[in-house]
């Protein structure tokens, strides 16, 4: 039988739709135009005196050796938490997708940092690792370790890396969880009758069953590490130190807001939208390839 | 519509007319970013303002931190409904400024509404920062401190350093002695980075930090703070960072619980730190003017002020403006700035209340107290040493702070990280100088 909605009237369709176009065009394509505008002009923070200056603020923000340091720096930061947040997160919903005992109990607490908002992972982490007032500071300096993220910029980026990985991980954790329990028993007790080991069953069996699962959570996590880490860096470093973890979003609050330099800023941000875009264009187009669903 | 009913509405639109000028108070909006105990101070203003007179109605509303304030203020004057009094932290003076037409230069709001104000009655130290080349007042000063060092006597007495120290070398000195005795993880520390060892180190010094008095005289203004006493501090705090005689405590004043807590013995901030030190230390405190080099021909020279002044927001009406010009003379009252320097640790503004607060005998039981007064006053203000007003100066102090950062972390020399960081600060004073000379 073909699904097929019959509309009685031509401007019924239409009127249905007008609600999400509406949404749409507000709330992205409007900030969206205004953005690219912005970008064109040079403004002081008042907007008391505009100069259009064409491509101007673009051309100065790639001279610029720092930019394209921020942007080598934030492809760094994405692959660094997504790589460790989706390792962690497949590891543990393996581990929970086994009949335990309370695994329910697991399962939500693995769920639970999910819930936390970023700029207070940012704080708790802090609290743990602040030179001066961390808890572990303490431990990590007794072993021996100069620790110091207020200066150490290798230091610093581990410790938003580790923030911000560990509160995605929840989420990863869930996805993964449902794809491994989608996955069909009977072909499992097939490799094992054949007698393929557990790992070997993993790698052979369960991983490529997964992958659209994987891919799924590869797009999601990139634009994660991108957009979201943003409350995690200015509570715990504030790009710093000497621009360690100023990621493109970051700097794109620090000469917006703090520099009222909206030109270069709104530049930026229209950089940063088509480096995403064309990152989950790539990903549609040659990782998908690789997925069979 | 009959007849009856017109006549009827044009009745009760005559009353509601006849009753509106009979008494209105008119609302004026003063948004500001101070919390705790500061918070308290600038509620309390606004009700005695209001409780002393029916015509106008002050009302403060906290907005967050400094640059968010500013940030509310600049948005909302985007949106056409700025408030009519923004409190803007020093830094911000160059870009309020520079908003011709977005502020009303307070000297002109005087004289417009023609209440009392004497510019000669405040402190130079204090509005010169606030004011243009000829003395007129811009903005009104409202909390002003100055930097101070914060010494843990206990931790002195135990490293048996009999005198507070006065100079650097003398300060470098007791920090190693420090350090040996068991303050292992901080001999000393600054908060503020860039405040402590770059803008106050040159005004104390009497060295300029930029051409044109510091930028006061114009936009078109130089970084100048790569010379070698600025130098050679910073070699000393790279030399003293690798065993922690010196530990870096960040570029604002978020650690400055390492000396309240007894980590850092010896501290350099804020005076606006009293009230913390008060509630939290569990020591023998006091504090003392910042160190200086004995061998810089007329140190030390004259401290700058930090904290906060009250911008009034261009574009309102008359009547408006006549309730923010008598608030301020209100502010201005003798007894009322020494009462908000007793409840805060901020200075007052003016000679008089100063005289008085002397008078009252408030420095003998609390010497710390006058410690920013006396070194604000310490000499009559140079080039040097009258303020700052740099375009994006918010921004400025990160790029210097990440070049300092560098330097401490020993990637760059300290000539390489302060050449830069003037070289990276230029690019961004001309880009000001393009958006504000129009």
């Amino acid at each position: 039988m073909e699904k097929q909605s019959v509309f009685q009237s031509r401007l019924l369709p239409y009127l249905l739709l007008v609600p999400q176009l509406a949404v749409v065009l507000i709330f992205f394509y409007w900030p969206a135009f205004q953005a690219v505008w912005q970008s064109f002009l040079l403004q002081d923070a008042f907007g008391l005196s505009t100069t259009f200056v064409a491509f101007e603020n673009y051309a100065e923000l790639l001279s610029q050796p720092e930019y394209l340091n921020a942007i080598l720096r934030t492809f760094a930061f994405s692959a660094a938490i997504a790589g460790s947040s989706l390792s962690a997160a497949l590891l543990l919903a393996v581990m929970a997708d086994k009949p335990l005992r309370g695994g329910a109990i697991y399962r939500t607490l693995l769920i639970w940092p999910y819930a936390v908002a970023p700029a207070v992972a940012g704080v708790l982490w802090l609290f743990m690792l602040h030179p001066a007032l961390g808890v572990f500071s303490r431990g990590l300096r007794a072993m021996g370790i100069d620790w110091n993220p207020l200066l150490n910029g290798n230091q610093a980026v581990a410790l938003i890396v580790l923030a911000a990985a560990w509160k995605q991980i929840s989420y990863n954790f869930l996805f993964f969880l449902a794809g491994l329990q989608a996955i069909p028993k009977s072909v499992m007790e097939a490799a094992a009758i054949d007698g393929a080991r557990p790992m070997r069953r993993f790698w052979t069996v369960t991983f490529p069953l997964l992958m659209p699962t994987v891919f799924f959570l590869i797009v999601i996590n990139i634009v994660y590490a991108f957009f979201d880490t943003f409350g995690i860096i200015d509570a715990m470093t504030g790009g710093g130190p000497a621009k360690a973890t100023e990621t493109l979003v970051y700097k794109v609050y620090l000469d917006g807001l703090l520099g009222s330099n909206l030109g270069s800023s709104a530049a930026q941000s229209v950089i940063l939208m088509f480096i995403v875009i064309g990152l989950t264009a790539i990903q549609f187009r040659y990782v998908e390839r690789k997925v069979t669903y | 519509m009959t007849r009856h009913r017109i006549g009827f509405g044009l009745l009760a639109s005559a009353l509601v007319a006849l009753a509106s000028p009979a008494h209105a108070v008119t609302e004026i909006q003063w948004w500001h970013a101070l919390t705790g105990a500061n918070n308290d101070v600038v509620v309390k203003l606004a009700e005695e303002f209001n409780a002393a007179q029916s015509d106008y109605k002050v009302v403060p509303s906290y907005k967050g931190s400094y640059p968010d304030t500013m940030n509310a203020g600049i948005a909302a004057f985007r949106a056409n409904n700025a408030p009519h009094i923004l409190q803007v932290f020093e830094v911000g003076t160059a870009t309020m400024m520079a908003a011709t037409g977005a502020v009303k230069p307070v000297y002109k709001l005087m004289q417009e509404t023609g209440e009392k104000f004497d510019p000669n009655a405040y402190l130079p130290a204090i509005t010169g920062y606030y004011s243009t080349a000829k003395g007129d007042m811009l903005s009104f000063p409202f909390n002003s401190s100055s930097m101070v060092m914060w010494i843990n006597k206990d931790a002195l007495k135990k490293a048996d350093i009999a005198e507070i120290p006065k100079t650097w070398p003398e300060v470098f000195a007791a920090a190693k002695k420090l350090h040996a005795a068991g303050f292992a993880s901080c001999g000393f520390s600054t908060a503020w980075v860039t405040w402590a060892n770059l803008e106050q180190l040159s005004s104390w010094h009497n060295l300029p930090l930029a051409t044109k008095a510091n930028g006061l005289d114009g936009f078109d203004t130089e970084l100048k703070f790569n010379g070698p006493v600025q130098i050679k501090h910073l070699e000393t705090l790279i030399e003293l960072q690798k065993d922690k005689t010196y530990d870096y405590s960040g570029r604002t004043n978020n650690a400055e619980g390492r000396f309240t807590s007894g980590e850092c013995p010896i501290f350099l901030t804020s005076s606006g730190f009293f009230g913390n030190v008060r509630a939290n230390a569990k020591f023998d405190w006091t504090n003392a003017p910042m160190p200086y080099y004995p061998d810089v021909t007329g140190a030390p020279q004259n401290s700058i002020i930090g904290g906060a002044s009250l911008w009034v927001m261009g574009g309102k009406k008359p009547d408006e403006y006549k309730g923010v010009a008598k608030f301020l003379a209100f502010l201005s009252e003798t007894d009322r700035q020494v009462a908000i320097h007793k409840a805060s640790g901020y200075l007052p503004i003016t000679k008089a209340a100063y005289a008085k607060a002397k008078e009252l005998g408030f420095y003998k039981d609390a010497p710390y107290l006058e410690t920013p007064l006396l070194e604000l006053t310490n000499k009559e203000p140079t080039e040097n040493s009258r303020g700052l007003r740099l375009g994006n100066m918010v921004q400025l102090r990160d790029v210097w702070s990440e070049e300092i950062e560098s330097a401490l972390a020993g990637k760059k020399t300290a000539k390489e990280a302060l050449d830069t960081a003037v070289q990276r600060g230029n690019q961004m004073l001309r880009q000001f100088e393009r958006t504000a000379a129009r």
